[in-house]
């Protein structure tokens, strides 16, 4: 293992991971036309999201505010508006399946959006 | 334990490529699932414990049975695969390079992240030096502590959304009598 050994994990790391995470989001979101698959495109940015908040708040606590964890509340905040947004997305896609009988996203374009 | 890190870091990724480019639906929410195990696994790692078991709960075990549930409900032959247009393809994923490249670049220049190294999961009796287990174990009741005191009125907020969201979700898929 001494050849392996590697550099310590930094703040930077989980940014850059984060970013990552949150660019395979955004592929999915532009590439993927089934609502649900999108939705979860969406959870996979906002979970980027979340890891930002975690690793902000480590470097905070590193650099000496060991009380400070107001990264991880607004994390759980995160997760609590993404459960809600979840209930309302999955309610519309019932919703479309019952008028639009179809998820595809390219089809409903009763907005002309 | 550096390496630790690396592992999980890599199951995320993959895991999330796969919830991306997976034309099976319900495939998408297990490769889903594993990617908040691994996300949680990392929230452990950096001592946001409390943050993880919400994630857990919240997300592996509520959101995803909400979708695998409308999966379900809906029928799976009308959900289609990967996109099959090439330029649509190329074009998001030109995009996202870009997002990447311009952020990773902003990275760099701004100059506010400073790479402080982070707790990486070495076991507390490996690292050198006696641990304080009043530090150590302390997330939960802190993090719980302050999210009913500081925080209370976002919290009681929450409360509201997610009142106003199950409302609104049985206003939206209730079928019209």
């Amino acid at each position: 293992m001494n050849g392996m050994m590697l550099a310590p994990v930094t703040s930077m790391h989980y940014l850059v991971l984060s970013l990552i995470l949150f660019c395979i989001g955004v592929v999915g979101v532009l590439t993927r036309r089934n609502a649900i698959i999108i939705m979860m495109s969406i959870e996979l940015m906002l979970n980027a999201a979340t890891i930002n908040f975690v690793a902000f708040n480590g470097q905070i606590i590193a650099a000496g505010g060991h009380d400070n964890h107001v990264g991880q509340i607004f994390a759980l905040f995160i997760i609590a508006v993404a459960a809600a947004e979840a209930a309302i997305g999955l309610a519309i896609v019932i919703a479309l399946m019952r008028t639009r009988d179809s998820l595809n996203v390219d089809e409903i374009d009763l907005m002309k959006g | 334990m550096p390496f630790i890190f690396y592992i999980l870091a890599l199951v995320v990724v993959v895991s999330a490529l796969m919830v991306v480019t997976r034309p099976n639906a319900v495939h998408s929410v297990m490769w889903l699932i594993l990617t908040f195990f691994a996300v949680a696994a990392l929230f452990i790692l950096q001592g946001a414990e409390y943050l993880a078991a919400v994630q857990v709960l919240v997300y592996a075990g509520g959101i995803m049975v909400l979708f695998l549930f409308v999966i379900m409900l809906v029928k799976l032959e009308q959900v289609e695969g990967f996109v099959r247009s090439r330029m649509r393809l190329s074009a998001a994923v030109v995009l996202a390079g870009l997002l990447l490249v311009s952020v990773g670049v902003a990275f760099r220049l701004a100059g506010v992240v400073q790479a402080v190294p982070l707790p990486d999961g070495g076991l507390p009796g490996s690292q050198a030096g006696p641990v304080d287990l009043s530090l150590v174990s302390g997330n939960l009741e802190v993090v719980g502590t302050k999210l009913l005191t500081i925080y209370l009125l976002p919290f009681e907020l929450v409360s509201v959304i997610l009142l106003v969201a199950v409302v609104g979700a049985i206003v939206l898929a209730r079928r019209e009598a």
